[in-house]
Order: structure tokens, then C-alpha cells, then sequence
């Protein structure tokens, strides 16, 4: 790639941030005028702020395109190749021949998760709301578990063509049942945590995976099948989360037991 | 100058960590498990570079500019003492960062094909269907933190309105039109985006802090919670008015 397009692809991505953070600045700066009659405090930093978020974006918006995005496609649509697979033609195609597909959408589901910026923000958040209780890696490999189980299990979903409110209903009643027991600090958290994980990194990966999968396997529409995936990383790290807040409940009350 | 470089070193540091497992995953794969070269080296190292000096950049803002924005907005409104005035804003920061949302705009291109190709409705309206689309799923995040910043002036405990959620999800399953359901699902998560999310959550985490009585724990969190389900209710809603 020449230097000059790389340039002004990162102008264009820029100016792409500067579209998607506009309606704040317009809606912050409303406020503080017409409805707060203040400034913002510290107006200089704030606006380096902004600067640096919209830079920083640019900037990574741009390098996964160049390396992430190109590259994810492509491993989507090699593993999911009848020549990978070894599949002889003619020969029905069984679940357990995509086990690599189901391994590599975790793996992956996992990595993107931990270099997802606005799960790294909450978490910086939660650990300085729990003044370090809740540490800022524990709950981001949490998440990020979830999130690996939830792409392994919505390939397998794709893979075998099973319902997916099915896979949802369960996710639910798993959910509330979790919430019956869980401590009660976590929940909102726990809550939360599904909606983060699906942003800048993880979607197009996500989307990649569904559409190759799904146009790969007879008998699959890539337009009603593809879909599902990011339903479901919505909800496996709320599962993850507050079964991590109710083991160390658990093991926090035994060891208590044992010193008395 | 000393300190800064090392502030800005240490900063690098914790930027690479965060992408090692994705080089792991994908040097494992393409070399053992594909058993393939990596192509265009150089590209990929400058993307992974781009990459990394975009996090620094990026998490640095969001302490410097986001977070305290969203903080002291949430304080400011409380002093004022206006409800009015905080609902409003809690309502317009969830609809005019979802309407422009790339995300949320490229889902609803695909569904409208998807319409179109089950013949749900003729190609001459669907510009209007995908319109549709984002304002249902704009409006949907409007309400959720509308509602979400409510819960948390009101301190209603969070898991009987999101429980209270996923009954409703279910039910309208049951009745919505099947070609929706799919992206009805789907919308809930690609409508939080990287810049929302840290903004929302200082929000909620501001108010939970200024308003007396209220745990920044147990409250402040949670309107991410809402703009991720309530977006599913309203599509499957739009489905529902659409397609009969």
C-alpha cells in the first residue's frame, strides 16, 4: 500500500469519528449554553479530550481495517472451505466436521473482546466506582470468556440450523435464575456487560464469521441464518459475570467458614 | 520529560497487551491450522501498529475529555433540579448517537434486502423500510436511557424492568414476523457504540453519585443493559406494523 492512500484513508476514517461524535458535542454544547448557562469546566483538557478520542479512533478504525478485518475474512472463509474440511463431495456434511469453526470463532471471540475499547472503559470505570474491588482485568477475561463461549455456540447454531430464540429463552431463565442468588452490587454491572463487548472490534468479525458460515453450508440462507451471533455475545458475559461474582461469593463465605 | 516518556511508554505497554491475544489467535490458525503464510507482512504490522497507538490515543481521551463531560453533566443537571431538563438529555443522547451509528446503518441495508428478496415489500419502498429501521431503533435507545436514568432518580432495583425486558422480548417472539427476528436480535447489540458506551456510563454513573441514597454500584450501572434490549421489543414492533 502507498504511503499517499494510507494517508488519506486515515483523513477519511477521521472525518468519519468527527460525524459519529458530533451529535454529542452539539447535545453537550446545548446544554451547557442554552440550558446550564456555564461553560464546561476545564475546557481546555476536555477539548484535547475529544481531539484525542476522534485521533485515536482514526487510528484504529484504520489499522483493523488494514490488518484485523482483512485477515479475520479470510480465515472465516478458509476453515469454512469444503477443501479444509476434507469432506469427500457428494458426502452429507455433520457438525462435528466444523469443529475447527467452532474453536477458532471462541478463540477469536475472546481476543476482540480483549481489545475492545469501550469494555476496557467500563471496566476502567467499575474498578474505580469499586475503589479496586472489582479489578479491571478480572472483568475484562470474564466478559471475554462469555464472549468466546458466544461465538463457539452461534457457529454450532448456524452449523445445525437450530432456533435461535431457543438458545435466547434458555440465556434468559439461566439469567434470572442467576440473578435470584448473585450479590446484589453486581447485577447492574453484570447487566451491562453484555451490551459492551459488541463494538468497533468485535461486530465486523462477528458478521464476517455468520455470512461466510452460513453461505458455506447447503441448505443455510446467509440473509436469516447469518444473523444471531451478536444476540448471543449480548448475552453469555452477563451469564459469565455474575457466575464469577457468585463463585467468589462462594469462596469468600468457605474460607470464612474454615477460619472459624 | 522523563516522566512523560515513561507515562507515554507504559501506556504502550498496556495498548500491545490488549492486542496480544488477537496476533495469538490469528498466528495460530493461519500457520498451524491453515497451514498458511501470512500475507502482505508489512501491511499487517503497520495496521497492528495503527492499531496500538489508536488505544493510547483513544483511552486517553476518554479520561480526559469523556468521562468528566459526562460527569459533570450529570451533576450540573442534578443541581439545577430539573427533571425535565435531565430526561430530555438522557433521551436525546441515546437517539442522536444511535441514528448516525455506521453499525446500526449497515444492519438495516441488510435487512431491507432481506425484505425485499422474501418479498415482504416491493423494491420501491425500500429506502423508506430501512429509514424506518433506524428511527424505530434510534427511538429505542432514546427511551431505554431515558427510562434507564428514571430507574436510577427513582432507585428502582434494575432486574424487574430488565426480567421485565425478556419477558416481553419472548412474548412478541411468538407474534412478530419470523424475517425480523433475526435482526430484531442482532440490533440490540450493535447499537452501543465506542464512544457511547464510556459517555453512558459516566452518565450513570454520575447521577447514582450526586442524587443522595443511591449506590454508584448498584445503580449507576445499567444503561447499557436497556439500550442493548429495548432496541429488540421496538424492531420487532416495527415488524409487526409493517408486515401485519
Amino acid at each position: 500500500m502507498q504511503w499517499i492512500n494510507v494517508i488519506i484513508d486515515w483523513g477519511n476514517t477521521v472525518m468519519e469519528t468527527v460525524k459519529d461524535i458530533s451529535p454529542i458535542v452539539i447535545l453537550v454544547a446545548f446544554f451547557h449554553i442554552i440550558v446550564l448557562k456555564k461553560p464546561v469546566p476545564q475546557p481546555r483538557k476536555v477539548f484535547w479530550g475529544f481531539v484525542f478520542v476522534i485521533i485515536g479512533l482514526g487510528f484504529f478504525l484504520m489499522g483493523l481495517k488494514m490488518a484485523l478485518f482483512p485477515l479475520g475474512t479470510l480465515m472465516a472463509e478458509q476453515l469454512t472451505h469444503p477443501d479444509f474440511l476434507s469432506i469427500p463431495p457428494g458426502q452429507p456434511v455433520h457438525w462435528h466436521h466444523y469443529l475447527w469453526i467452532y474453536v477458532f470463532a471462541g478463540c477469536i471471540g475472546f481476543a476482540t473482546t480483549i481489545a475492545e475499547p469501550a469494555l476496557k472503559a467500563v471496566a476502567i470505570k467499575a474498578s474505580q466506582v469499586s475503589r479496586g474491588m472489582i479489578s479491571e482485568w478480572g472483568l475484562r477475561l470474564t466478559v471475554a470468556t462469555g464472549a468466546g463461549i458466544a461465538l463457539a455456540l452461534g457457529t454450532f447454531r448456524i452449523v445445525t440450523g437450530t432456533e435461535l430464540y431457543m438458545y435466547l429463552l434458555v440465556c434468559y431463565i439461566i439469567v434470572i435464575v442467576q440473578t435470584l442468588f448473585a450479590p446484589k452490587d453486581m447485577i447492574a454491572l453484570a447487566y451491562d456487560s453484555g451490551g459492551v463487548t459488541t463494538s468497533t472490534v468485535t461486530v465486523p468479525i462477528v458478521a464476517a464469521l455468520g455470512l461466510g458460515l452460513s453461505s458455506a453450508i447447503p441448505g443455510r440462507n446467509p440473509a436469516i441464518d447469518g444473523f444471531g451471533i451478536i444476540a448471543l455475545v449480548c448475552m453469555f458475559p452477563i451469564i459469565t459475570v455474575l457466575g464469577y461474582a457468585q463463585l467468589m461469593l462462594i469462596i469468600k463465605k468457605f474460607s470464612k467458614k474454615r477460619t472459624i | 520529560m522523563k516522566k512523560t516518556s515513561v507515562y507515554i511508554l507504559s501506556k504502550c505497554k498496556s495498548a500491545t497487551i490488549d492486542l496480544l491475544p488477537i496476533v495469538g489467535v490469528v498466528c495460530f490458525f493461519q500457520l498451524i491450522v491453515l497451514k498458511q503464510p501470512l500475507p502482505d507482512l508489512g501491511t499487517l504490522l503497520a495496521g497492528t501498529l495503527f492499531v496500538i497507538i489508536g488505544l493510547v490515543f483513544f483511552i486517553e481521551g476518554l479520561e480526559l475529555g469523556l468521562f468528566p463531560v459526562g460527569e459533570y453533566l450529570s451533576y450540573a443537571l442534578i443541581k439545577k433540579g430539573s427533571l425535565f431538563w435531565l430526561l430530555l438529555f438522557a433521551f436525546l443522547l441515546g437517539f442522536s448517537t444511535t441514528v448516525a451509528e455506521p453499525a446500526l446503518i449497515a444492519v438495516s441495508y441488510k435487512a431491507g434486502e432481506i425484505a425485499v428478496e422474501n418479498q415482504l415489500i416491493t423494491f420501491d419502498k425500500v429506502e423508506a423500510y430501512t429509514f424506518g429501521l433506524r428511527i424505530a431503533v434510534a427511538l429505542s435507545v432514546g427511551c431505554a436511557i431515558w427510562l434507564g436514568v428514571l430507574r436510577i432518580i427513582k432507585g428502582w432495583p434494575i432486574y424487574y424492568l430488565i426480567i421485565g425486558g425478556y419477558v416481553v422480548v419472548m412474548l412478541i417472539t411468538v407474534i412478530a414476523p419470523k424475517e425480523i427476528i433475526g435482526i430484531a436480535y442482532d440490533a440490540g447489540g450493535v447499537t452501543t457504540s465506542t464512544i457511547t458506551v464510556p459517555l453512558v456510563t459516566a452518565l450513570g454513573v454520575g447521577l447514582a453519585t450526586a442524587i443522595k441514597g443511591r449506590n454508584p454500584m448498584t445503580d449507576g450501572f445499567g444503561l447499557i443493559a436497556f439500550a442493548s434490549l429495548m432496541p429488540m421489543i421496538f424492531v420487532m414492533l416495527y415488524g409487526l406494523i409493517i408486515f401485519g
